[in-house]
């Protein structure tokens, strides 16, 4: 098991200029806001069960960047089938890693439901995502983040972390704001 | 023009030379003049002549979705990439979208929806009544600004004047196709 700020530490610890990430509502957006703001984030404060759809259409719009959803297991329970629709479009250049702890931190730590029995790696593949990964340890961790540098996707990654609560990170709220910094920001990697 | 039986049991139109462009046509044409790159749509009989046009488009990527909000969220990242998208869906596929649509009003996120009506004009199943004959409130609840077609003459016109006004003002608007214009479902074949 991993600690989450830890993990999202290592996992970004050589982040490339053109990655960029939506995280899902709630902890995963606070872990990425941790390390520092960044207008390449897009992060989420409502529209749960929606990370993966928003990494979905700028991935498809902007095929020569790299786009990685950082979601919990909870936001990304709310939206499985944004995994089947991804496992149909197969775009090369998107990742979805979900910070598994199987429970809801925002609310309470209530069991999720891969507390029990839903195995989201399974869903995954399922859905036609070949390229499926797991990682419970540092080493496993940065094999994932060696991955991210040569993007071959879509991939998915179940990182396992532990149910802790560390201080919350709040970043910028203001969705037009996000909105505008992001888009300018992929902009400006145009060739 | 010939009518006949489309797959799905729904009058289909075959055009014939010389007849003036299909209202799903005229869409499609609206939709390559403004630039639309991405297509969202939960798959639909009233849409399939625009969907197939899509489809067949090597500059428009189609994307079928499994429920209609994840069109509401592929959207919002089709403009964080710099790309114009459009959203279709059936009526009775609003009333899954309106949590996520608030991801458009927060972001201020130009949002194009084309939504044809079951639930009214000669419906026979009871079941498509009670979400689409709530459509037009509940859209507008959302922000959405709601146009509603029901001749075919005036469709494109409706069409071409929501995209204008979505990507020029960063708005969501969606336009409403009505039972009558689409036409009545057949249920035996």
């Amino acid at each position: 098991m991993l600690e989450r700020r830890a993990a999202i530490a290592t996992l970004l610890a050589n982040r490339p200029d053109d990655l960029f990430i939506v995280p899902g509502l709630g902890s995963t957006t606070y872990d990425l806001a941790s390390l520092g703001d960044d207008d390449r984030n897009f992060y989420l404060w409502g529209a749960m069960g929606g990370a993966a759809m928003i990494g979905l259409g700028v991935a498809l719009a902007r095929p020569d960047l790299k786009v990685a959803v950082i979601t919990g297991d909870g936001e990304m329970l709310m939206g499985l089938g944004a995994l089947a629709t991804i496992g149909v479009q197969r775009p090369s250049n998107l990742a979805v890693i979900v910070f598994d702890n199987g429970h809801y931190g925002e609310t309470g730590m209530q069991a999720s439901h891969t507390h029990a029995t839903v195995d989201l790696p399974a869903v995954a593949r399922g859905c036609g995502i070949a390229d499926v990964s797991e990682a419970s340890t540092g080493a496993e961790l940065k094999a994932l983040a060696a991955k991210l540098l040569n993007l071959d996707g879509p991939i998915f990654a179940r990182v396992r972390i532990a149910a802790d609560d560390p201080p919350r990170v709040l970043p910028l709220r203001d969705g037009v704001e996000l909105k505008l910094r992001f888009r300018r920001a992929a902009e400006a990697l145009h060739a | 023009m010939n009518v006949r039986q489309g797959e799905l049991g729904v009058a289909a139109t075959v055009p014939k030379r010389g007849d003036p462009p299909s209202w799903p046509d005229q869409i499609f044409d609206i939709l390559k003049r403004g630039d639309i790159r991405q297509v969202g749509y939960v798959p639909d009989a009233g849409h399939s002549r625009l969907i197939n046009r899509c489809k067949a488009d090597p500059a428009i990527r189609d994307v079928v979705l499994t429920t209609e909000e994840e069109g509401i969220a592929l959207a919002a990242g089709a403009w964080l990439g710099g790309q114009r998208s459009v959203l279709l869906m059936q009526s009775s596929g609003v009333g899954n979208c309106i949590n996520m649509l608030s991801l458009i009003k927060n972001c201020r996120f130009p949002l194009l929806t084309l939504v044809t009506m079951r639930g009214e004009w000669a419906e026979f199943n009871p079941w498509q009544v009670p979400m689409g004959s709530i459509v037009e409130p509940v859209l507008r609840l959302t922000d959405t600004l709601v146009y509603r077609v029901e001749r075919a003459e005036e469709v494109a016109e409706t069409v071409e004047a929501a995209l204008d006004l979505a990507f020029g003002g960063d708005l969501s608007v969606a336009v409403l196709l009505s039972q009558r214009l689409i036409g009545r479902k057949v249920w035996t074949k």
